[in-house]
């Protein structure tokens, strides 16, 4: 350092521009030469009065030396080597409502599966770091799924479309408007004949007007719709029954019995979310209700649905078609042609308990079913008197209701005949996700003016002429429909990162506006023109802020059920399955390829395979005996002569002749996550089977391909191992504490360690996970890994063992291998008051607090591991290499910033979200007063559907979590090693049905 | 009348190339025709002419290049991480754990040889002590490096030292781990003052001996300045039998602490009150088969069969079979009690470890260290030095993979089902095991090349005692 002159005062500034003004090898070389220098004693001095009177006492250079490290780390003097010049900028005028350090909250709109739910944004600094379900939305009740939690990954994902393209070449949106509007105009010349629009399903009235509006001006031009995932069965069953479309809305609440016909209502359905949260009002057995619904489903392969019913049945596609029309036939509709189902019994009990339930059953028929068994659903309702209570009719939600098959497939023949000019692509990847004899990728080309607005780099932007980038929904204005017809608003919690447009605004270009308007004018000029609110002002920002507008759901409407129409379906309509059957499903991470590049996705281990990183061909474990195949072995699918690879996995539960493939893999263009992972069904998809397909034909290639489950052993192995208590409802009736009779635990007093010396007076933070309501949704893991900053490690680790989830969902198979009962079981760290764990590490790196939180200190592991191998429960997880993404800028918004990213060797786990304690700790003291009950909620508490998992203080008098911990039903899991553990669970009660033996449910 | 070992009438047997006595045992304890001058030529020669350079040599360059290859694997390790390994989550210790294990096991026989037959008057440890100790030095070196190496973030190991720092944080007591740092740490000390006290009147001889001046110096300096004077020896004799005496618990305390790391855990495999004195067993066995797979070779190819002789394998092998049976009772006390506790997750341990996915590692592990031992029965066996070699490797192979067995197996079945796992080995994992014997080599080759490798001190004593008529 140069040696200066004394200078009377002494000036951080001038100590910074000092440091600045050192050139080449001149580093400071400790605290110590900076220390000597007598400005800097006179600085300390003036700063800090009294630690420079310690200082002045003679006390020793050390602990001189630690006051000044604080005071030189604020005076950013932190490190030996020179510092890049950075200059922060702190808010000259700090925002309204934007306190720095608080998240504030903003409520959207998410749309999957072609509806909208509502949710809340949580941003922090200005931009966002979590998705969670709006507690006020119908539609999501508060819960979130699996797609809602990933959506923030989504946001930040470096591989989305950054820039405008032009055949390939970085393009400016000035120049695709004035291009857009020179082809505008040459089809005002001839009423837009030869102009396409192809969109996803229609639920924005935003969308909905301008599309109105422009067909009006161009009445020649076409308007198409396409969801890969589509619901045509659904509204062709309904136009069947009815004559007409009308929307199908249930409530799960007040039902009894429920027959899910391949219907997986509680986590594809678009109102998914609700229906399970009424699902478990019905279900949950507290201490004041005794009775339980009872859940009926037959389906082809195990889904969420399936894993939660009393009786299941696995059968083909085809095979429930039969079912329901046998079913139908029970209660006076049709004849059944002397084809007889495997299982009468099971129907003779169905349909008795579904009589003496009248009024108070569903029927529901899943996507995949042909249209008539939707009728026959609608009828079977009608007959059973649940019209009105159970279920009832809408309106459709949809705006511009369409037969989405037959709209494509005219869009596809007019692009075969040169017909198209312009093809508008609003999204969707219909490049990848149309069904393969429309060949999609091969008549694209032919549209010489092909625009395409997408938020990756995908198939389908690789086809057009121009690719516009797609806003995401946190970075767009916009409206919504959900399924039960509420309209939800969007809004931004972000300027589109990328420049991302939204469709209204590609619409908007149609109608010439100067200035150009941008989203949120579109849509808040759209509301106004609505006059739905006396005051127009008032009534947006009460919407706006709400994130919906209040009692919006589509009212009931009366429909006179067309039994003869149906009766002649039936009639004219043959069910046959010859060989081996098909069916094709969208994926339960993955949905339809859309998030195929999202990590926490990618890496979520599906329901009940538990696979991660790829799709199998699923099969039973039947059929691959006979057809001599093992778990991995690559076949070769062959259905009408196309063609697909694909490993096998043998899934328990599974129909025996069908087979099933996960849509959304495969694909080529997705980003460094999503490419080449997997193999793509939609190969083998035809429009003419767009669900299941009979004669597939299978042979075995010789070449295996490791496939990757997170958990591959399903088997409690033995009924002493009471891990996963279950019972029936009479079992329970008959004895309620069956429960805890079912193992000595060890008593409150069997302890070595004094009971007095901890008494958790304060706060006594614990969990209670009801088994009962879990669904397995995986919405609590990956909300947990969205809270914590939790990485993704990739599929050669996942292989390894090493996936970092701190909750995982275990699932136990039960029974028989073709037709097992399944149960869910979420396991996050249990914070037991003996903890095994904390015994056994060398450094106090994890330690128990006075609240009683079992705490992991990141900065003080050194790695020994030994505290996972004393967990009885395997809940920590450790960084055995470097899993952070410290270095992809675009993540960086996203992490928490209330979480520490945990560095390589530090072993981790969950911590109840301390740091939401934390915040509402702080609050509390600062309002002086207790945590009331529902102020904290955990991150897997707040994304769960159900509300299973139920979190708080044990000390709040008559607080949920105290209550249910005296529930009969409580139970620990492992008590009997004496961990006391603070997450304990509910046991799981199946309400079989007494007239069904136990040997026909298979 | 007490028969001072040693002593026993001699029967000339044509049948066998030693004498024996009464009851048929090899008497020899130090060849016939011995005398001081003899036995220190013989011995002190050996640093100083250096036989058979061109297999040292060989045999250097093998185990250099382990070595290499060892602080190659060590570099990675540090660079990437933890990961490098088959390790996961559960079976969260894998090779190093056992490494470990094994190693420090390998050492007790040095300090079982040194000491506590010291202090029990076995003179037929005599020859084979220096030799053994060291063995144990390098086994606790190569020991010490693998819970080091294993940590996730090792540049933070001193944490587990009691030292008072900044934050006022000592390590968590209540942890086998912190207890470990002690013991080995003891155990290492003791060892090496234990040892080089014990060599130092021998490095003197070499002093005398050597020829050269770098020779003289070096050897000068590391013996202290030893003159063989009366007060000299008086003090080497007491400070020696004080070491001897605070090494001995060491070899019953070191290796119940270390099986502490699995008996202190609850895992079922690991919880298991049999631990300690089972450890300890196996590691004075595993130990012996150690040194007999040492002592054979470099006592043919060094023709030091006068001193180190047919007696000293057939004691040795006899001590490896009575602790054979020791670890035999082990094993079968686990598998009763997992039976008799009527433990779910006991019982299905047992069962795992036989017929589950490691079962074909657990038959081999009987078939090493409780079949193929059963031949040192049979004195043939044991007084034919090959046949004595693939034994004693049978047992050392054995008892690594005994080791494997409870880390790894234990862990891959643990209480919950659902988090049951494999463990494969990566390259890495075989690389650094490969590495850390080549370092054990390397060492003990060094040693053998610049160090007396037989106490001549005690040798010359056991000529003394013949001589008195008492051996």
């Amino acid at each position: 350092m140069k040696p200066t002159p004394p200078s009377r005062t002494f000036d951080l500034a001038d100590v910074r521009a000092r440091l600045d003004g050192l050139r080449g090898q001149q580093y400071w070389q400790s605290l110590d030469e900076i220390a000597e220098t007598p400005e800097f004693k006179e600085m300390l001095h003036r700063e800090f009065p009294n630690g420079a009177s310690e200082w002045d006492d003679g006390v020793s250079r050390r602990s001189f030396l630690k006051m000044a490290a604080a005071s030189l780390a604020l005076a950013g003097l932190t490190a030996c080597t020179k510092q890049p010049v950075q200059h922060i900028l702190p808010y000259v005028k700090e925002p309204e409502e934007l306190v720095l350090g608080e998240p504030q909250l903003f409520a959207t709109a998410m749309c999957r599966g072609g509806y909208a739910t509502g949710v809340l944004a949580k941003s922090r600094e200005g931009h966002p770091i979590k998705v969670d379900g709006n507690p006020e939305h119908p539609a999501s009740l508060g819960g979130s799924s699996v797609w809602m939690q990933a959506s923030i990954l989504d946001l930040y994902d470096p591989d989305r479309a950054k820039t405008l393209l032009r055949d390939g070449e970085i393009s400016t949106w000035a120049d695709f408007a004035s291009d857009f509007n020179r082809i505008l105009r040459e089809h005002e010349a001839n009423q837009g004949a030869g102009l396409h629009f192809l969109t996803e399903t229609i639920i924005s009235p935003t969308l909905a007007a301008q599309l109105d509006a422009i067909l009006k001006k161009f009445p020649q031009a076409k308007l198409h719709s396409f969801d890969s995932i589509s619901r045509d069965h659904v509204r062709e069953g309904a136009r069947l029954a009815f004559g007409q479309f009308v929307e199908t809305q249930h409530r799960f609440e007040k039902t009894s019995v429920i027959l899910s016909l391949d219907s997986d209502f509680l986590y594809t359905h678009p109102l998914a979310l609700r229906y399970a949260r009424e699902f478990a009002n019905a279900r949950r057995v507290s201490s004041g209700k005794g009775e339980m619904n009872r859940l009926y489903v037959a389906e082809s392969t195990p889904t969420i649905t399936g894993t939660m019913a009393d009786h299941r049945l696995a059968l083909g596609s085809a095979e429930v078609e039969m079912l329901s029309r046998s079913l139908a036939q029970r209660f006076g509709l049709g004849t059944m042609d002397g084809t007889s189902t495997k299982s009468e019994s099971w129907l003779n009990a169905l349909a008795r308990d579904l009589e003496k339930n009248r009024g108070k059953s569903i029927v529901i028929a899943g996507e995949w079913q042909p249209p008539i068994v939707h009728a026959l659903c609608h009828w079977l309702n009608d007959k059973l008197g649940n019209v009105g209570n159970t279920v009832f009719y809408t309106e459709p939600v949809e705006l511009r209701p369409t037969n989405q098959l037959a709209s494509l497939r005219e869009l596809v023949s007019d692009m075969q005949a040169d017909a198209v000019k312009t093809l508008l692509i609003l999204g969707g990847n219909p490049v990848y996700a149309a069904p393969a004899d429309f060949d999609f990728a091969t008549v694209l080309p032919k549209v010489k003016q092909s625009i395409y607005l997408g938020t990756e780099l995908d198939e389908t932007a690789a086809l057009c002429a121009w690719h516009v980038p797609q806003a995401h929904y946190l970075e767009s204005w916009g409206d919504a429909k959900s399924f039960d017809g509420t309209i939800s608003f969007q809004q931004p919690l972000i300027e589109p990162l990328y420049g991302g447009k939204t469709p209204p605004e590609i619409l908007d270009l149609i109608f010439p506006q100067q200035p150009v308007r941008d989203d949120y004018e579109i849509v808040r000029s759209y509301w106004e023109t609505q006059k739905r609110w006396p005051d127009f002002e008032k009534g947006w920002r009460r919407s706006v802020h709400d994130g919906l507008i209040a009692d919006s759901a589509l009212a009931e409407k009366k429909m006179e059920l067309k039994s003869d129409a149906i009766g002649e379906a039936l009639r004219s309509h043959q069910v046959s399955v010859t060989g081996i059957e098909v069916t094709f499903r969208p994926d339960p991470s993955i949905w339809d390829g859309r998030f195929a590049n999202n990590g926490w996705l990618q890496e979520c281990a599906k329901p009940v395979s538990k696979l991660t990183w790829d799709n199998a061909v699923i099969i039973s474990p039947a059929l691959a005996q006979q057809q001599n195949l093992a778990a991995g072995d690559i076949v070769e699918l062959e259905l009408n002569g196309r063609k697909v690879r694909g490993p096998i996995w043998l899934q328990p539960g599974q129909a025996e002749k069908t087979v099933t493939l996960h849509l959304g893999y495969g694909r080529e263009r997705a980003g460094r996550v999503g490419r080449g992972v997997g193999f793509n069904a939609n190969q083998l998809r035809t429009s003419d089977a767009l669900w299941s397909a009979s004669d597939l034909k299978i042979s075995k290639l010789g070449e295996k391909h490791p496939l990757v489950a997170t958990q591959t052993h399903h088997n409690l192995q033995s009924p002493e191992r009471q891990i996963y208590r279950e019972g029936t409802l009479n079992d329970f009736k008959a004895n309620p504490q069956f429960v805890k009779q079912s193992i000595e635990s060890p008593k409150n007093a069997e302890t070595l360690y004094d009971t007095n010396e901890y008494r958790y007076d304060g706060y006594k933070w614990a969990m209670s996970i009801d088994l009962n309501t879990c669904l397995g949704c995986n919405a609590c893991l990956l909300a947990c890994n969205a809270e914590n900053n939790i990485p993704v490690v990739g599929k050669d680790q996942v292989a390894r063992g090493r996936e970092m989830y701190w909750i995982r969902i275990d699932t136990y198979y039960k029974g028989s291998l073709d037709n097992p009962e399944f149960s869910h079981m979420p396991v996050p760290c249990m914070h037991c008051e003996h903890a095994p764990c904390e015994l056994v590490c060398p450094v106090e790196a994890t330690m128990h607090d006075h609240e009683g939180l079992n705490l992991q200190v990141y900065n003080r592991c050194v790695g020994t591991r030994f505290c996972s191998n004393n967990c009885p429960y395997k809940v920590r997880r450790f960084n055995f290499l470097w899993y952070a993404d410290y270095k992809t800028p675009s993540f960086k918004p996203m992490y928490n910033p209330d979480v520490t990213v945990r560095w390589r060797g530090v072993m981790e786990k969950c911590t109840y979200c301390i740091q939401r304690i934390s915040r509402a700790r702080i609050t509390a003291e600062k309002e002086n007063r207790r945590i009331s009950e529902h102020e904290i909620q955990t991150a897997c508490q707040q994304a769960c559907p159900t509300n299973a998992i139920v979190f708080g203080d044990l000390n709040t008098p008559n607080s949920t979590v105290a209550k249910l911990k005296t529930h009969p039903l409580d139970y620990s899991m492992l008590g009997e090693l004496n961990t006391r553990p603070r997450t304990t669970y509910l046991a799981k009660l199946r309400n079989p049905n007494p007239e069904i033996q136990s040997e026909a449910k298979g | 009348m007490d028969t001072i070992q040693g002593s026993e009438p001699r029967m000339p047997d044509p049948s066998k190339p030693y004498p024996v006595t009464v009851l048929g045992y090899p008497a020899e304890m130090i060849g016939p025709k011995e005398t001081y001058a003899r036995v220190s030529d013989q011995i002190a020669g050996i640093p100083l002419k250096h036989p058979h350079p061109k297999f040292w040599l060989t045999c250097f360059a093998i185990a250099g290049s382990l070595f290499l290859m060892f602080c190659v694997a060590v570099g990675y390790l540090l660079f990437k991480g933890v990961g490098i390994w088959g390790i996961n989550i559960p079976i969260a210790w894998g090779f190093a754990i056992t490494n470990f294990v094994w190693w420090i096991g390998i050492g007790h026989a040095g300090t079982f040889i040194s000491a506590i037959l010291l202090l029990l008057h076995q003179k037929w440890r005599t020859t084979i002590n220096r030799l053994t100790e060291a063995m144990t030095l390098f086994a606790v070196m190569c020991a010490g490096m693998f819970p080091l190496l294993h940590l996730g973030r090792p540049w933070v190991f001193f944490w587990l030292l009691p030292y008072p720092d900044t934050m006022k944080l000592w390590p968590q007591f209540r942890s086998p781990l912190v207890w470990d740092v002690f013991a080995v740490s003891t155990y290492f000390l003791v060892s090496l003052m234990f040892w080089y006290l014990g060599v130092m009147p021998d490095l003197a001889t070499v002093r005398d001996k050597a020829k050269t001046k770098w020779k003289k110096i070096i050897y000068g300096i590391s013996c202290m300045g030893w003159r063989g004077s009366a007060r000299h020896w008086q003090h080497h004799q007491s400070a020696y039998l004080l070491l001897g005496g605070l090494a001995t618990p060491l070899v019953l305390s070191v290796h119940s602490v270390v099986s502490f790391d699995f008996a202190v855990a609850q895992l079922p495999g690991w919880h298991s009150t049999i631990f300690p004195p089972y450890f300890v067993a196996g590691a004075i066995y595993s130990g012996f088969a150690m040194v007999l797979n040492l002592l054979i070779p470099i006592r043919r190819l060094y023709r030091l069969q006068n001193l180190i002789t047919t007696r000293t394998l057939n004691n040795m092998a006899c001590v490896t079979l009575v602790t054979g049976w020791m670890v035999i009772y082990g094993y079968i006390m686990e598998a009763f009690m997992a039976w008799y506790s009527n433990d779910p997750f006991e019982k299905h341990m047992m069962w795992d470890r036989a017929f589950g996915s490691y079962g074909w590692v657990f038959w081999g592990l009987m078939l090493l260290n409780c079949v193929i031992p059963q031949l040192l029965w049979s004195r043939r066996i044991r007084t034919h030095d090959l046949a004595l070699f693939f034994v004693a490797l049978s047992v050392n192979v054995g008892m690594w993979v005994e080791r494997f067995v409870i880390v790894v197996q234990s862990l891959h079945h643990d209480f919950v089902p659902s988090s049951w796992k494999m463990y494969y080995p990566t390259k890495w994992d075989v690389i650094t095991l490969l590495g850390s014997i080549g370092m054990f080599l390397m060492l003990l080759l060094l040693f053998i090349r610049y160090v007396p490798m037989i106490s001549i001190t005690e040798s010359r004593e056991l000529i003394a005692l013949r001589r008195e008529g008492q051996l």
